[in-house]
């Protein structure tokens, strides 16, 4: 590995990490698409702030451009409340305006300005080490590393310093208040974070690529956990991951560095999307399935309870009376066999004790209503769940 | 090139007129279908599907090694529906929430996307400069073929449209309904988000991915400020679209470096703007006009409310008090003691007034009628 090779993983790494830790609160305050809209209405900030500084790593650029960031939260939340259109719509109108505005201040001003869409929206991880800082002609790094460090360690010292504060304030903004926390000023900071990073990292990654850091790995992590500390530290090894094997990647295919992370973000996701233990879709559409049987046998368990006469308890009635398919009647049966909950004599059914008492107990719950309760009756009686 | 040169041109440059004639078009079936997308809360799903088109315009170009735009939009249109279908999934199946399955979609297919196309300008095949065109699309490079297809394509949309109207409607207001009626929610559901998907998928080559869900909400939202009607507000919709497109391309035209795309956005979103603060019902103008009339009212209730406090006091209710003694009164203008002069509550003499029995009538039911009304 070359030198130039480590530090671009080391950039892509660092942005990551900075991308990963808000991200993970906008996810969970459901304003995912505000991390889109901000990275596509910075253009006409980047834009202006080129034509003062001549300079794509300018401080006050990142500051002019996380600004127009901000001004697009304040014009979406202005547009909302005059409740003429809903928040998507405010979102989805603010900021391709404003892209707009962008692209044709750098069409018009295309003569002086060493500036293009592309570029911006898409960036190249490629050159980044080429770009390097001079301090009294000492060569100490490339310049994104030093501006996405910078980033991160302002990130990282805002989340220890206000974590408590983020937490109430994301869950329960009510309690939030009421503890004297404002919640508008930790809106406006995450905010604030959220357009800062985007404009340290779209020249390195390019403004969709950032949009895929912040959200991807905290919507992969929030499948696996539900605790707010885990799932960072899940959301952030998600991102670095992503950034060196999409580094690789991309070396192996001669294609954008910023394309390939995205795609191992989004296998990854992927992965996870059908294989997570109690979330993903595998695991819900079975556990659907078992809902639905031990739901069955439940009506065919109170069935029953209810009927002493032979007829209705005859094996071969189910299909009739209750209306189930073949092979449906025939699990729910299984399965209540297996548990001991049912006896069957000549192809009549009846209850066991075992089956009567949950029979009853369930009747219990479904009169005051607390479905939820079963959950735990079915681990008391099941040996074998449907 | 001026604008009046423009329109001269219109009808005798092919180029121009097949521009005009193509953004016109575009411009309409969005407004249509974006009604529905933004009355049924699927506004940024626009946004999305046209960035989750861009693998489809890869892959197809990959697998046919050509740049036939047909193809090229057929890819687009696959791709996009694989990406709706799965926001959809993410959204039922799991618990993550539709903001974020947007935001997962749209980047990581855009993400795919691009590394497909910087994989396919590292192959050794001319054909494929210009791809990334899609990106912001490119207005003059559309063709008169290009034009008839989004003709037809929206000839089939508004065939569509008036078959299902009933359907269509019922659904966007009460889904539940529906269901009940018997109708088969999930394909009238399936009808509409396709359509969608086909005219983003349309307009990508005219304004580009990135501007695409602009083209598809703003005319839709500006025509919903002036009607509460469905129809009107397709209707509305799809002039304004229309109108974004002739006047985009026209000013886009006769300016230099101005690309289409961001121009037609731009007018589209004065549209908006305008239609925000000049609507009669629902605009921000007349909102706030009528919130000062409101509250010159009440103000014209205060004073009258005072004075039959005063006038209480005496026998004669229209026994004349002085001016000077409203002049602390919070409510009293020269301007609200006129209106009530107007309204024959007070008779002023010099510089005295007395209320008059209409008027002490009207001031003591004032309450009563308030009470009355907030029970």
């Amino acid at each position: 590995m070359s030198s130039a090779q480590i530090e671009i993983q080391l950039i892509a790494s660092l942005v990551a990490i900075a991308c990963a830790i808000p991200g993970t609160f906008l996810v969970l305050r459901k304003m995912a698409m505000i991390s889109d809209a901000i990275s596509h209405s910075i253009l006409p900030g980047i834009v202006i702030g080129f034509f003062i500084t001549h300079d794509l790593n300018s401080p006050i650029l990142i500051l002019l451009a996380a600004l127009t960031g901000i001004i697009t939260v304040i014009l979406v939340e202005y547009i909302q409340k005059t409740g003429l259109v809903k928040e998507d719509t405010a979102i989805g109108l603010v900021f391709p305006a404003l892209f707009s505005i962008g692209v044709i201040l750098i069409a018009k001003n295309a003569n002086d300005v060493h500036l293009d869409v592309d570029a911006v929206l898409l960036g190249e991880l490629a050159f980044a080490p080429f770009d390097r800082l001079m301090i009294s002609g000492v060569d100490v790094g490339p310049k994104s590393l030093w501006i996405i460090g910078s980033i991160l360690l302002i990130t990282v010292s805002l989340l220890f310093a206000f974590f408590k504060e983020l937490k109430v304030s994301t869950f329960d903004k009510g309690l939030a208040a009421s503890l004297g926390f404002s919640p508008a000023i930790i809106h406006y900071g995450l905010m604030s974070v959220s357009s800062i990073t985007t404009v340290g990292a779209f020249d390195a990654v390019g403004a969709i690529l950032v949009v895929a850091l912040m959200i991807a790995p905290a919507a992969t992590a929030y499948l696996l956990t539900t605790d707010l500390k885990k799932m960072l530290g899940l959301a952030i090894g998600f991102g670095m991951f992503s950034a060196i094997a999409g580094y690789w990647v991309a070396h192996w295919l001669d294609a954008s560095i910023a394309g390939s992370i995205t795609t191992v973000l989004g296998l990854l996701f992927f992965l996870v999307y059908l294989f997570a233990p109690s979330k993903g879709v595998i695991a819900v559409l079975y556990k659907e399935k078992q809902q639905r049987i031990e739901v069955s046998l439940l009506t065919f368990l109170l069935h029953l309870k209810n009927h002493n006469e032979e007829v209705e308890r005859h094996v071969n009635h189910l299909n009739e009376h209750i209306n189930w398919q073949k092979v449906r009647s025939k699990t729910v049966l299984e399965l209540a066999l297996k548990n001991n909950m049912i006896i069957i004599n000549d192809s009549i059914v009846s209850l066991t004790e075992k089956g009567d008492e949950f029979t009853s107990l369930a009747i219990d719950y479904i009169i005051t209503n607390e479905d939820s309760q079963i959950e735990g009756m079915k681990d008391d009686f099941f040996l074998f769940r449907g | 090139m001026d604008i009046q040169e423009y329109f001269y041109l219109v009808f005798s440059d092919y180029t121009l007129r097949t521009i005009t004639l193509g953004t016109a078009v575009l411009g309409a079936v969005c407004g249509m279908l974006g009604s529905f997308a933004v009355l049924r809360k699927q506004s940024l799903l626009g946004d999305a599907i046209s960035h989750a088109a861009l693998p489809g315009i890869a892959i197809a170009f990959l697998i046919t090694g050509a740049k036939d735009s047909n193809t090229l939009l057929l890819g687009a249109l696959i791709s996009g529906l694989i990406g709706t279908f799965w926001i959809r999934g993410i959204i039922t199946k799991t618990h993550l929430k539709s903001d974020t399955a947007l935001g997962l979609i749209l980047s990581l297919f855009f993400g795919f996307g691009m590394l497909l196309l910087t994989f396919i300008q590292k192959q050794p095949n001319a054909n494929q400069a210009g791809l990334d065109k899609y990106l912001f699309g490119q207005a003059a490079t559309l063709v008169e073929s290009d034009v008839w297809m989004m003709s037809i394509v929206t000839g089939i949309c508004l065939l569509v449209m008036l078959v299902f109207w009933k359907e269509f409607k019922i659904l966007l207001f009460d889904a539940d309904y529906t269901k009940t009626l018997g109708f088969n929610t999930k394909f009238i559901d399936i009808l509409i988000t396709s359509f969608i998907v086909l005219a983003i998928v349309l307009g990508l080559q005219t304004v580009g991915v990135v501007l695409m869900s602009a083209m598809l909400l703003a005319p839709a939202a500006a025509a919903r400020q002036w009607t509460n009607s469905l129809a009107v507000m397709v209707f509305l919709a799809a002039i304004f679209g229309a109108f974004s497109g002739v006047i985009g391309t026209s000013i886009s035209a006769s300016q230099n470096n101005l690309s289409t795309g961001p121009v037609i956005v731009l007018v589209a979103a004065v549209f908006v703007v305008f239609s925000f603060i000049f609507s009669p019902s629902r605009g921000l103008l007349f909102k706030q006009i009528r919130f000062i009339k409101n509250r010159r009212d009440l103000e014209l209730h205060k004073t009258l409310a005072f004075m039959y406090n005063i006038a209480e006091t005496h026998e004669n209710i229209s026994h004349p008090h002085t001016i000077k003694i409203l002049n602390n009164f919070q409510g009293y203008t020269k301007g609200t003691l006129k209106k009530l002069v107007d309204k024959q509550y007070v008779t002023l003499q010099g510089n005295m007034w007395s209320l008059t029995e209409e008027g002490f009538k009207t001031a003591s039911n004032l309450y009563n009628q308030l009470i009355k009304s907030d029970e």
